[in-house]
């Protein structure tokens, strides 16, 4: 990738009240050194500091990650706040604990891909780059 | 959105629109150019105010708790905070909305976090553009905050009206490297942490090395201040003001605004003259052997460098 090529930009954040952010700084570094921008929001996120910060930071991708288990609760807020600021088009993931039984739910929701534990960051890295909006490719 | 619709709706306040023209200037696309274009004339309205100095200052919490001081006296905020890029992955890890994290849900601030994209000075190349779009967007105050910055990172000055310098105490030694560079183009001093040991010493010094540069038309005022708890961030703003009046009031501030816009001029033309000049050097196709015969140390790298450009003038006419 040369300098002028587009950069493609990542917003990480931790919704709700589960403190323990290791997993996503491993996520924010290992997409830092494959070349991508990422917005580090820290921890104990509102679902509208997180659609805000979406919106102000014109990202590409929104990566929530969450060990708490109030995905179900949090998740659809967190679409829904994006989709009030009419953010519609960025590329949605998730990781943490999300159980087996939830997983069909949160994809219905828009969370096109889902990274539980022991998920590789390099496949990560190659499903944010296949799977970038078109519309976010325009300049 | 093509860049009509992005001015109309970033003059009708709709801050998406803000936030994907900012995209296209900071990546200098065709379309950032025309909205820049068009954008421009609307220009002139805010305060912009640069905050630098060295890692760890805390110029990121001065930053948040100056903008919550602005928007305490009425004033809407717009803030650009820009980070370092990987030198190796070209990738950036930007934390600045972590220390901000207060002025969120404020639809009166609008936060933008940008990489330094391999650009010297604390700044990326497109980062006065940035700048100038909030201003045309009608913030009232625009707050630049910049890469940690030591000694002469000085572009803070050509992007902004009032250079904000953050220092702490226990600096001793950063101060004394600072005599020249980032102390010359510091309109308003600030000794922040004041709250620990050796903030008197840090202040003395500082206006020792002031006092060295006298007869200014200004002279710049030092601030103490405890960012964490917000303490002096009033007199700060109230430095800042004051910065702010004596530029209308200058007889020469038509005079130093187009000397400002000259060498923002001068530094984009340059960037654009050092990436096709890269180019240039590649095509013209000596660089290997010319790298070779230094690094067997027949030839030095004065006269390979003086040799490369012989033959990137072959290539250029």
């Amino acid at each position: 990738m040369t300098s002028t090529d587009q950069k493609i930009r990542v917003l990480v954040a931790k919704p709700g009240l589960d403190g323990h952010d290791r997993g996503a700084k491993v996520i924010a570094r290992a997409l830092r050194d494959a070349g991508m921008e990422v917005i580090y929001t820290g921890i104990r996120q509102t679902p509208q500091m997180i659609a805000e910060a979406a919106l102000q930071e014109d990202v590409d991708v929104v990566g929530l990650s969450i060990l708490s288990g109030a995905h179900m609760e949090l998740f659809p807020r967190v679409v829904a706040e994006l989709q009030s600021r009419e953010v519609d088009d960025v590329l949605l993931l998730c990781g943490g604990i999300i159980p087996e039984e939830d997983i069909p739910a949160v994809r219905e929701m828009g969370f096109t891909g889902v990274f539980g534990p022991g998920s590789s960051t390099v496949d990560m890295i190659d499903f944010i780059r296949e799977n970038l909006p078109d519309a976010r490719r325009e300049n | 959105m093509d860049a009509r619709q992005l001015i109309d709706g970033i003059v009708a306040g709709n801050r998406r629109a803000l936030a994907r023209a900012i995209t296209f200037v900071e990546n200098d696309t065709a379309t950032g150019r025309a909205v820049m274009a068009g954008l421009y004339p609307r220009t002139g309205h805010a305060q912009t105010i640069g905050i630098t100095g060295s890692a760890g200052v805390g110029k990121s919490t001065l930053t948040s708790v100056l903008a919550r001081e602005q928007r305490a006296r009425g004033r809407t905020v717009g803030i650009v905070a820009v980070d370092p890029s990987s030198p190796f992955s070209q990738g950036a890890i930007l934390g600045d909305r972590i220390r901000m994290q207060a002025l969120t849900g404020d639809g009166g601030v609008f936060l933008r976090s940008m990489a330094s994209r391999g650009s010297l000075g604390g700044l990326s190349e497109t980062t006065t553009g940035v700048v100038d779009v909030l201003d045309a967007a009608g913030y009232d105050i625009v707050l630049l905050e910049t890469v940690g910055a030591g000694q002469d990172e000085v572009e803070v000055a050509t992007a902004t009206q009032t250079t904000v310098l953050v220092t702490a105490p226990a600096a001793g030694d950063d101060v004394q490297a600072m005599k020249a560079g980032l102390m010359e183009i510091a309109q308003v001093m600030v000794v922040n942490k004041s709250d620990i040991a050796g903030a008197d010493t840090t202040v003395a010094q500082l206006r020792a090395l002031l006092s060295l540069a006298s007869g200014r038309a200004w002279e710049p005022p030092i601030v103490q201040t405890v960012a964490r708890g917000g303490d002096g961030v009033g007199d700060l703003v109230d430095a800042i003001d004051s910065h702010q009046q004596h530029l209308r009031d200058s007889e020469h501030a038509a005079d130093e605004r187009r000397a400002l816009v000259r060498s923002q001029i001068v530094s984009l033309a340059r960037s654009t003259l050092q990436r096709e000049a890269l180019v240039m050097a590649e095509r013209a196709g000596v660089l290997d052997e010319l790298a070779a015969e230094v690094a067997e140390r027949t030839k030095d790298p004065r006269t390979a460098a003086e040799a490369l450009l012989v033959a990137m003038r072959k290539v250029g006419s």
